[in-house]
């Protein structure tokens, strides 16, 4: 008994002394430090690390991996270094702390050979089977996968019955039963296709496709009807994946188009300067982005205001100064407004750049969803499309809620009407006109995120945003949408069979003959409306 | 045939200067050694040559936009379709000249390790065949393009925007390669025109004169077009549809001829060009070339004729002292002539002689 208390006061006494250290056991770097220079004793010393209990341990290994785990020679301490220059930056591998500076020569590589490296990765991987984060298992796991023997599967299986996260669990099952078909008897295999039969990955589709000759028939045939049943599981998922790219497409196409949509509707003017209105909106957030560099995660938020007001404060102007002026004379408009937008990309060009400008995106913007190992998606194309929806959203409840909108529709339905009731029809038209430049400012945000930010960017997009609204039906805001969200998702489907410009080729010849066997678009407007 | 020039004051005078131009710059160009004071140089006899093949697309233009109100922003289309099937004569002249002396393909096919002639290239290598292509190639696309909108009665803003995007579609096909025009770079490192080294300076001589007696006779066949009975209804056209179709014109009809023959002029143009400046490529299909030719028209004055001779060698020459001058604000230049033509100058030079400045 006493004999046993004195071990257990040893005990904490040494984990006291341990704990002065900088944790539990993370003294031995320093103690084997002599063994881990020699070439003949570092897989001794390595495996010590490995059977020790050091909270540190996956930092040691993942520093010898990486080749940045260093001996300093003055006083035989392990450290970690970073580069600094010339000289490099010390931490001690066994309680994290700064230990200066030193000079190549004073510290001394500890080297691996490739057998100890190998060792030393599923040494690591194993350890992170035991990470207290689920995603961390995940990754874990999906690396093992890749090249599955029988100490991974072991490891793998050892934890599969306590784990708790459904997700790696269902992981984990999945190493069990591909090592089913790896190794497993005839009726094994067959059973273990059933189960994973309907996985899309590839590491199941490689091992599928190499069964599928096997020489005991019903493997064969049951990895052949899993091979069926797995193509047309992906094939459906890159329909779907080719759907949500054209939307994405499309609600950029519809964005740039609405603006477009409302000064056509309302003045029956084509304004050709349009697409330089979404160049502002881009520019806007690349000079928010410039004015705060260390706000870029929120700079979206407060470029789209911004952007709206510089879109909208120019297409005032432009309509102060040009537009009002040409009252009645379409085409005069169009050359007008053409010559606006050469003198809007020449400033751009001047002022600012000939050459594109970096827009960076916020992180929340990056990065991709998985749904399933044959199914991603950007989560930027996600967020534009309902971006695009609550700007429309917007835009709807402004012409449908509001009085401005209502004496809005009410000039666009007819103007002599309008302004005998009493509205002001020559600010009406100013103000929808800056609305529909400061919508295409905003959509100019949103492209900023897809697309690069130049000088020519905005004459890419006229062309097509005028055949949106043509296509949706001039007047008709509905009509827009859906028609700048049904293009895009038919370009898209039609880019894999011809090729993204052959595509775009097919798009606008299909909307030349269908203007002219539909020349007032998809939903026309009827009624006193309908005008002419 | 000038009888129609009796009442066109602009026209006479234009005509007479170009006739005397004819003679005067070329006989300056040949008669004197390049030290003399008198020469004239064939860099600046190359440059009228080519501003003079603008001219007479800019004629194309005001025949079917000031006399039919059609505001096209897609002649540049049927401008680089006349220039493409000269290029591809030219082209077919190189024979075995070129980088990769194949002897039976363009450079660019060797390239593109084609390895023999698409179809639509047979025949190139004569001239008559490619003369013909000059002509057909555009009227035919201007045919279908005028069969389809005019019967279906697309009009204004509409009519305008789905020539422009023809003109653009023309564009990103032509950039392809395999499309067979040479893509990106298109066609070019010509060597001879009917036998003629395409660089020497007669050779060049000899284009200036074709160029200018190309407007010149393009010019009187357009004056008496719309000094006919038909280009008399076709401004009835432009100024009252409805009514004339009451009247009982076939409205399409007329509007389609004035395109074809239009869409023909713009491509001889091009045919012209393409060999004084020495390549064709996609870029003349840019929309921004198409809607600098409305341009052009406008300033000299639409409906005139004349005008838009005027305006097409004006805006030409301005540009070219300005691109060197001002480099950077060329663009600025001319999209501040946009603007302030259409509300200032709705009447182009042109209307200032007759003392209408405003609309």
């Amino acid at each position: 008994m006493l004999l046993f208390t004195s071990l257990l006061f040893t005990g904490l006494y040494t984990g006291n002394t341990d704990a002065e250290n900088g944790g539990i056991g993370n003294d031995l770097i320093d103690q084997i430090a002599e063994e881990l220079q020699n070439r003949k004793t570092i897989a001794a010393a390595i495996d010590e690390i490995l059977a020790s209990k050091a909270e540190r341990k996956r930092e040691w290994l993942e520093a010898l991996l990486s080749g940045t785990l260093y001996f300093r020679k003055s006083d035989k301490k392990v450290v970690t270094v970073t580069k600094q220059g010339s000289s490099f930056e010390l931490t001690a591998a066994s309680d994290g702390s700064a230990q200066g500076t030193a000079g190549k020569r004073e510290i001394s590589k500890v080297k691996i050979n490739n057998s100890l490296r190998k060792k030393l990765r599923n040494a690591i991987a194993e350890m992170a089977l035991d990470d207290p984060d689920a995603k961390a298992r995940v990754v874990a796991v999906e690396q093992m996968l890749q090249s599955l023997d029988k100490s991974k599967l072991a490891a793998i299986t050892q934890r599969a019955s306590t784990e708790t996260d459904s997700s790696v669990k269902k992981l984990m099952l999945l190493a069990t039963h591909l090592n089913a078909l790896d190794n497993g008897t005839g009726p094994e295999k067959v059973a273990a296709i059933q189960i994973i039969g309907n996985n899309t990955r590839d590491i199941v589709v490689q091992r599928l496709t190499s069964l599928s000759s096997n020489e005991d028939p019903a493997v064969a045939t049951e990895a052949n009807a899993a091979l069926v049943e797995i193509q047309k599981r992906i094939s459906f998922y890159e329909k779907i994946e080719t759907v949500l790219f054209g939307l994405s497409l499309g609600s950029v196409l519809a964005m740039a188009a609405i603006g477009l949509a409302i000064t056509f509707g309302v003045m029956g003017v084509i304004n050709m300067a349009h697409g330089e209105m979404i160049m502002i909106g881009a520019y806007t957030t690349w000079a928010v982005q410039q004015a705060l560099p260390a706000f870029i995660e929120y700079s979206l938020i407060v470029a789209v205001p911004l952007a709206f007001i510089a879109a909208f404060l120019v297409g005032v102007l432009i309509e102060f100064l040009v537009i009002r002026h040409l009252y009645g004379r379409p085409l005069e408009t169009l050359l007008a407004t053409f010559g606006i937008s050469l003198i809007l990309q020449q400033s751009a060009r001047t002022f600012i750049s000939a050459q594109n400008v970096p827009v960076s995106n916020p992180s929340w913007l990056s990065g991709q969803w998985h749904f399933d190992p044959a199914l991603s998606v950007a989560i930027n194309r996600v967020v534009i499309f309902f971006f695009c929806l609550a700007v429309f959203a917007a835009l709807m409840w402004l012409l449908r809620r509001t009085f401005f909108g209502l004496k809005v529709r009410a000039v666009s339905q007819n103007r002599e009407m309008a302004r005998a009731m009493g509205a002001r029809s020559a600010r009406i038209d100013s103000m929808t006109f800056g609305l529909g430049a400061g919508i295409a400012g905003v959509a100019g945000v949103a492209l900023s995120q897809l697309t690069n930010v130049g000088p020519n960017m905005g004459q890419s997009y006229i062309v097509d945003s005028f055949m949106v609204v043509v296509f949706g039906g001039v007047g008709n805001l509905w009509g827009t949408l859906l028609a700048g969200l049904s293009l895009g998702v038919v370009n898209k489907f039609l880019e894999p069979w011809v090729g993204a410009v052959l595509a775009k080729i097919v798009v606008l010849v299909f909307i030349i003959v269908f203007i002219q066997k539909y020349p007032r678009g998809l939903f026309p407007q009827r009624g006193r409306a309908a005008g002419d | 045939m000038l009888s129609v020039l009796r009442n066109d004051r602009g026209g006479q005078l234009i005509l007479s200067v170009l006739l005397v131009l004819t003679i005067v710059l070329p006989y300056l160009n040949l008669a004197f050694p390049e030290s003399h004071p008198w020469h004239f140089s064939t860099y600046q006899l190359n440059l009228f040559g080519k501003y003079l093949c603008y001219a007479l697309l800019a004629m194309s233009v005001d025949l079917v936009w000031g006399y039919m109100g059609f505001l096209t922003l897609g002649h540049g289309a049927y401008f680089g379709l006349g220039g493409y099937a000269m290029g591809m004569y030219l082209m077919r002249q190189v024979g075995d000249r070129g980088v990769y002396g194949n002897p039976d393909l363009p450079d660019f096919m060797v390239f593109l390790n084609w390895q023999e002639l698409p179809w639509y290239w047979m025949g190139f290598n004569w001239f008559p065949v490619a003369l013909i292509a000059v002509f057909l190639v555009p009227g035919v696309l201007a045919f279908l393009f005028g069969w389809f909108a005019f019967r279906s009665r697309v009009n204004g803003v509409y009519l305008s925007i789905i020539s422009q995007a023809m003109t653009y579609a023309l564009m990103l096909a032509f950039f392809r390669n395999e499309f067979g025009f040479g893509g990106n770079n298109g066609l070019t490192d010509f060597k001879d025109i009917l036998g003629f080294p395409v660089n020497a300076q007669h050779t060049r001589v000899a284009l200036f004169v074709a160029s200018a007696l190309s407007v010149i006779f393009a010019y009187l066949l357009c004056r008496s077009i719309v000094s006919s009975r038909a280009g008399r209804v076709v401004v009835a056209i432009r100024d009252a549809e409805s009514r004339t179709r009451f009247l009982g014109y076939q409205v399409e009809n007329y509007q389609l001829m004035m395109l074809v023959v239009s869409a023909m002029l713009a491509g001889v143009a091009g045919a012209l060009y393409v060999p004084q400046v020495g390549i064709i490529n996609p870029g003349e299909f840019s929309p921004l070339n198409s809607i600098e030719i409305v341009i052009w028209v406008a300033i000299g004055g639409r409906a005139t004729l004349y005008g838009a001779v005027v305006g097409a060698l004006l805006v030409n020459f301005a540009k070219s002292w300005f691109t060197a001058a001002f480099p950077e604000y060329w663009l600025f230049a001319l999209g501040a002539l946009f603007v302030l033509t259409t509300l200032w100058l709705p009447y182009g030079v042109a209307g200032l002689r007759r003392g209408r400045i405003t609309a």
